[in-house]
């Protein structure tokens, strides 16, 4: 399939979240769209990695996540990978898929988030199916760069 | 980090990425939204919505002219059909009028993966390709009708969906000109 039909119904899957779940409250509620994402990466890493060796640890598991597994999906690798050895990971792409027909710089900064929070799902899910329980966040600061944060939870 | 990936078949990744999509999109509506009626419709107007900026997409990318009749519509959108979902329907079943034909699905890979459960029989999981076809022809000035006939997950042996011209759409004046 092409490559526009993927971003096209993202931008669809944005805008019925958005219309649907947050018709009545102020505050946005992106979850139910993490949530599909989570989904989508839970489903897609498995079918990737089938006839894959083990992973060798938790690093190598987020190389590839930068390399191969974004490669497939956002077609472009992460610009930078960098990790504090305790659990924190920052990922970083300077030219984010879904944001790069968007903006360059801080024009429509406000609805980035809307735009992130699939992927963050994506991330979380393909990770919690590898064995990693984390949490996701995204940071926009000026587009089309986006910076993934995942805090590995260990309990 | 530079290391080039060939590791996985794109084409194969893209095609699960819409297909994995579309199903937590389906689901998330089936979960949010009471009636399955509604959820069909939701399904043709997001169709609707991408049909609407695929066809910029495709007349771009083609450079195909304005359509000779509607037959040469029916290429069109197969060819189309082709380009974006990567197979190849046959157009089929025309009316007597000439104003009505289907397009037959043998595989259809929005329907990979999924099964329907005994309570979600009245879904229409691929109304989406009815709304995109229509979203699409409006944007070239033709207004149709676009339903599903046999669906794979009904357990029909292919997907048909059929497509009616209703009538052409004028140029429309602009607001506040003459």
């Amino acid at each position: 399939m092409d490559d526009t039909l993927f971003e096209f119904l993202h931008s669809e899957v944005v805008n019925y979240v958005v219309d649907v779940t947050n018709k009545d409250n102020k505050d946005e509620d992106l979850s139910n769209l993490e949530y599909i994402g989570f989904s989508v990466g839970y489903k897609i890493i498995e079918r990737l990695t089938r006839e894959m060796p083990r992973f060798k640890d938790e690093l190598d598991m987020m190389k590839f996540i930068c390399t191969d597994f974004w490669s497939a999906v956002y077609k472009k690798q992460i610009d930078n990978l960098r990790t504090n050895h305790q659990g924190v990971y920052v990922l970083q792409d300077n030219g984010f898929k879904f944001l790069t027909k968007m903006s360059n710089g801080k024009q429509y900064l406000e609805l980035a988030p809307r735009y992130v929070a699939f992927t963050c799902g994506v991330i979380r899910g393909s990770l919690a199916n590898i064995g990693i329980n984390c949490l996701v966040t995204a940071e926009v600061q000026n587009m089309p760069a986006c910076k993934f944060h995942i805090q590995v939870q260990r309990t | 980090m530079s290391r080039a990936s060939t590791r996985f078949d794109t084409k194969k990744v893209n095609s699960e990425l819409v297909t994995l999509t579309y199903g937590s999109l389906v689901a998330q509506m089936v979960k949010d939204i009471e009636h399955l009626d509604d959820v069909n419709k939701q399904l043709d107007r997001i169709g609707y919505n991408m049909g609407i900026r695929l066809v910029e997409d495709f007349l771009a990318k083609t450079s195909s002219g304005r359509c000779l009749d509607l037959k040469d519509t029916a290429d069109k959108i197969q060819s189309a059909i082709r380009m974006y979902v990567g197979v190849q329907p046959n157009v089929a079943n025309w009316s007597a009028a000439g104003d009505e034909f289907s397009f037959v699905f043998d595989t259809n890979p929005l329907i990979e993966l999924v099964e329907l459960s005994e309570d979600l029989k009245t879904l229409r999981y691929c109304n989406i390709i009815c709304g995109a076809i229509r979203g699409a022809l409006e944007m070239v000035q033709l207004d149709v009708q676009s339903w599903l006939v046999q669906d794979q997950l009904k357990g029909d042996s292919n997907t048909e969906i059929r497509v009616k011209f209703i009538r052409k759409l004028g140029d429309a004046i602009p607001a506040g000109e003459e």
